[in-house]
């Protein structure tokens, strides 16, 4: 099967006066088309820099050090700026986090859609404002010509949400990255926006790379999940096999800490959540082992000389960690 | 629109505080006409305190405010006495010289500046952007006054302008065109100085908004949809970084009437300037208060501009947030 | 007094600056609830429900139109303002963006100690103290008491909030939606951190959040609101198990959670 996009071996770094943080450690994955891809990390796990990175789009300090993005066969860490504008937006779409902060704050909505659509299609001003209504109607099938002439500010954040999500399907992308797109909205607003992906994603036969730190909004979405750890892959496989039977010490350790698994009956004392002892590594100062060796219960003396190399525990499973070889 | 009658009537009561406070000071300012009168020999005691008693000096503060506002609001705006003629007429034909000059200055000052500024802050920490700041530092730091001397030296030494004044002797008999030229090359340097003054704090300003605004999330969200470059600098970096710019013209429009005070008074340019410097000096008080006010009104008419633009051009302004 | 805080037929409405001209808001109508002194209660909602607007009006910082707010037995809508400030250190409230309530550039100890400074009643070696003691209290450590926040990380810095809140003692510590902004694994640690500090304080929660499951874990009594009312309250297990109302069961249909017999534990 083809594949629509190929990472290999992504190192990427910030560099701020004379030192070099190491951002994305040697990531490498694949996204099929029409799959729905989860990444799930937290603060620090390098998910913000992998989705600018997918597109180039990384601030000045950052530096691609090395490995290759590879899209329809063109590295798009190569390629020259002209050919990129045209794949941004058209190809591959980018929804950032904080819709507040994503939009424009003075063009109209309206406006906004229409100039994605006139950087890579060329329609009369007639068209344009056809398009970008039908474009609207996918996303608010209530009152689409009211939205398109509101400025961002007059919506609410989870209409913001669903305006970035039309800028984003506008052109007819065949893959989607999505950087937390329900983290500020409240639950209802949450479960429609995720079935609004759903939804388009049947009818438009998109890919879906999702990034989240929440583990409960990829079941139902994501076909497969790979979770992020300070800059490297812990685990990769199927959603289910990876949120069911979680093998790399991290996901467990994640899993497990989040409310609503335990037995909530008791009365009296509440019960503490489990949670990960430490913090997250300082990526400016690493030891040289396994990444989450500090705060992993199984942890061995291999542990702490090298990094682990990633092992298959079944098919489409791999995990990078000590315990199953590497 | 509310917002707008606000900041009239904000505008309106602001400048009745300063035709308060002007005409307070003037008159509590030790010394008048006459006195300075007085010592003159050749004019007789008896002369000045006639001459007091016409323009009814006598009389209580608040009165004399009262009828100076009446008659302002009848267009007459009292009488100088250094000149023997009413003060409007003399007000308004150097406020005409003035702002031709600064009007001109302001806009090239502004064509400049924008590009400059752009082009500064898309090349944040490089060479362009360094050599710029450089430059705009240095100019920042010689003083107008300094400015003015020095380019009227050049014109003196040079021979190519005028050193002063608006209008070469025989102006009257020259062709229009001649004329014309005339006036242009004699507003060129003031016009220099005027523009080589301003134009530091302006690039600096379009740079800073324009900076800030290329960091904004918005920008890099609309490059990731594959926005042409220029598109992203021209419509979304300058219309988000327009608001503090805005309230920068307005300060511009505001200032067109005081900002260009020494470098006329060193290049002899018959503004208003040198009128306002003079009447003080001679304690010419209608000529003082008439001068102040006329500045005032442009002041907040100018800001009121800013304010009108803002509204216009920022529908945050306008409108406020959906509730949730 | 068994009940700390009683609310009764509490009202807000103000007004709303449209396009269309000016709008009367009724952001909150005829809300009445209690909290019994050490428990937590949760509010929970989806946003413009008001949930805000109230925890705002119970912690003196917006008047309400109309109604009752009784504290310790006392009215407390209608203080002046010496009664006001004597009252303030009862109710402190933290809030959900933790980078954007501190001040960055005071280091740690500062912020800790800036209620301590602004109610004056210590000398500064006693504020120095009392926030160091704050800060190991929260979990912090001694090193950082000097950095600024712009070194500490989103879990840090809600523990500093949490711990500046603590500074002057209060009885009712107002959360509005404090872990809504937090990784996972550091929403466990500080939900942790807030039923430890219950337990040896003897603190009274007040929890607004959208999430339901952090609070059906963490909260004795749930409290549900829309459009500005309460539509359902009562016990927080019964409520999520057999809700009542039609909106506190469209919020738990809402609320994304893993297959229910999901995860088993597995050793290695």
């Amino acid at each position: 099967m083809a594949l629509l996009l190929e990472v290999q071996d992504l190192h990427i770094a910030y560099c701020s006066r004379a030192k070099k943080v190491s951002a994305l450690d040697g990531i490498s994955f694949d996204v099929r088309p029409g799959e729905t891809l989860g990444v799930l990390g937290e603060s620090g796990s390098g998910k913000s820099t992998l989705a600018s990175a997918l597109l180039r789009l990384l601030p000045g300090n950052a530096e691609i050090q090395y490995g290759a993005v590879l899209f329809e066969g063109l590295d798009l860490l190569r390629v020259e700026s002209r050919a990129l504008e045209r794949i941004r937006g058209a190809r591959i779409a980018l929804i950032f986090q904080e819709p507040s902060l994503a939009l424009h704050p003075t063009l109209r909505i309206g406006e906004q859609i229409s100039d994605v659509l006139a950087s890579h299609q060329a329609l009369s001003r007639q068209a344009l404002r056809e398009k970008t209504l039908r474009i609207l109607e996918e996303v608010f099938p209530v009152e689409p010509a009211r939205i398109a002439n509101s400025y961002p500010h007059q919506l609410s954040g989870g209409q913001q949400q669903r305006v970035l999500i039309a800028q984003a399907i506008a052109c007819g992308p065949s893959l989607i990255v999505a950087d937390e797109p329900t983290a500020s909205l409240d639950p209802t607003t949450q479960k429609e926006v995720l079935s609004l992906f759903q939804a388009l994603r049947e009818k438009f036969n998109l890919s879906l790379i999702l990034i989240t730190h929440n583990p409960a909004l990829l079941t139902g979405l994501a076909d497969r999940v790979l979770v992020l750890y300070a800059g490297r892959i812990a685990e990769i496989g199927p959603t289910e096999e990876v949120l069911t039977f979680p093998q790399h010490p991290y996901t467990r350790a994640l899993l497990e800490c989040l409310p609503g698994r335990h037995d909530e009956q008791a009365t009296g004392s509440k019960p503490m959540l489990p949670i990960i002892s430490g913090e997250a590594p300082n990526l400016a100062a690493l030891a040289g082992g396994c990444r989450f060796e500090s705060r992993c219960e199984g942890r061995m003396e291999l542990c702490i000389q090298r990094e682990p190399a990633a092992v298959a525990v079944s098919e489409a499973h791999e995990v990078s960690c000590f315990k199953y070889g590497g | 629109m509310r917002y707008l009658l606000r900041r009239l009537m904000q505008a309106a009561f602001l400048l009745i505080g300063v035709s308060v406070l002007t005409f307070l000071f003037s008159t509590l300012a030790p010394g008048n006409y006459f006195e300075e009168m007085r010592l003159n020999p050749q004019i007789s005691p008896e002369t000045v305190a006639a001459l007091r008693a016409q323009y009814q000096l006598e009389r209580p503060l608040p009165l004399r405010y009262a009828q100076w506002v009446n008659s302002v609001v009848h267009g007459d705006m009292g009488y100088s006495f250094a000149y023997k003629s009413p003060v409007a007429p003399l007000l308004w034909v150097r406020a005409r010289n003035t702002l031709l000059l600064t009007v001109i200055a302001t806009v090239i000052a502004w064509v400049l500046a924008l590009p400059l500024g752009i082009w500064s802050a898309t090349t944040l920490g490089r060479l362009p952007d360094r050599a710029l700041s450089w430059a705009t530092a240095a100019l920042l730091v010689i003083p107008d006054l300094v400015l003015a001397l020095g380019l009227l030296i050049l014109a003196v030494r040079g021979g190519w302008f005028p050193s002063g004044g608006m209008v070469s002797v025989g102006f009257e008999s020259l062709s229009p065109v001649q004329q014309f030229r005339d006036v242009a090359l004699h507003i060129a340097l003031p016009i220099l100085a005027l523009v080589l003054s301003a134009l530091p704090i302006l690039v600096r300003h379009v740079r800073a908004a324009v900076a800030e605004v290329l960091q904004a999330g918005f920008l890099r969200a609309a490059a990731s949809h594959g926005i042409p470059r220029r598109t992203l600098l021209f419509k979304y970096a300058l219309r988000a970084a327009a608001n503090p710019l805005i309230s920068l013209f307005g300060f511009s429009v505001g200032a067109l009437l005081s900002g260009s005070l020494i470098v006329e008074v060193v290049m002899s340019w018959p503004g208003l300037g040198p009128l306002l410097l003079d009447a003080i000096l001679a304690r010419d008080l209608y000529v003082v208060i008439g001068g102040v006010l006329c500045s005032t009104i442009f002041l907040v008419a100018g800001n009121f501009l800013a304010d009108v633009l803002i509204y216009w051009a920022d529908p945050r302004i306008r409108t406020r947030a959906a509730t949730r | 007094m068994k009940r700390l805080l009683v609310v009764e037929n509490l009202e807000k409405r103000y007004e709303d600056l449209g396009e269309t001209g000016t709008q009367e808001v009724l952001a909150l109508q005829g809300v009445s609830f209690s909290i019994e002194r050490h428990s937590m209660l949760a509010l929970v909602g989806e946003s413009g429900s008001g949930k805000s607007t109230l925890a705002l009006c119970v912690a003196c910082l917006e008047r309400p139109t109309s109604g009752s707010i009784q504290f310790n037995g006392h009215e407390i809508t209608a203080l002046d303002r010496k009664q006001l400030r004597a009252m303030r250190p009862k109710i402190q409230m933290v809030f959900q963006d933790p980078a954007r309530s501190l001040n960055p550039r005071f280091c740690a100890l500062e912020i800790v100690g800036e209620p301590l400074l602004v109610q004056g009643r210590l000398g500064k070696r006693e504020r120095e103290d009392r926030a160091r003691m704050l800060l190991a209290q929260v979990g912090i450590s001694q090193e950082k008491a000097l950095q600024t926040t712009a070194e500490f990380s989103g879990g840090q810095r809600q523990r500093l909030a949490i711990a500046r809140a603590l500074a002057l003692e209060p009885e009712l510590l107002i959360l509005d939606e404090a872990l809504s902004a937090l990784d996972c694994s550091v929403q466990a640690k500080i939900a942790n951190l807030l039923l430890e500090l219950q337990s040896s304080l003897g603190l009274t929660y007040l929890f607004i959040t959208h999430d339901l499951t952090m609070a059906a874990h963490l909260a004795d009594k749930i409290a549900v609101m829309e459009q500005g009312r309460i539509v359902e309250q009562g016990v927080a297990g019964k409520v999520l198990r057999t809700p009542d109302h039609e909106v506190t069961r469209r919020l738990i249909a809402a609320t994304p959670r893993m297959a229910a017999a999901a995860y088993v534990p597995q050793a290695v």
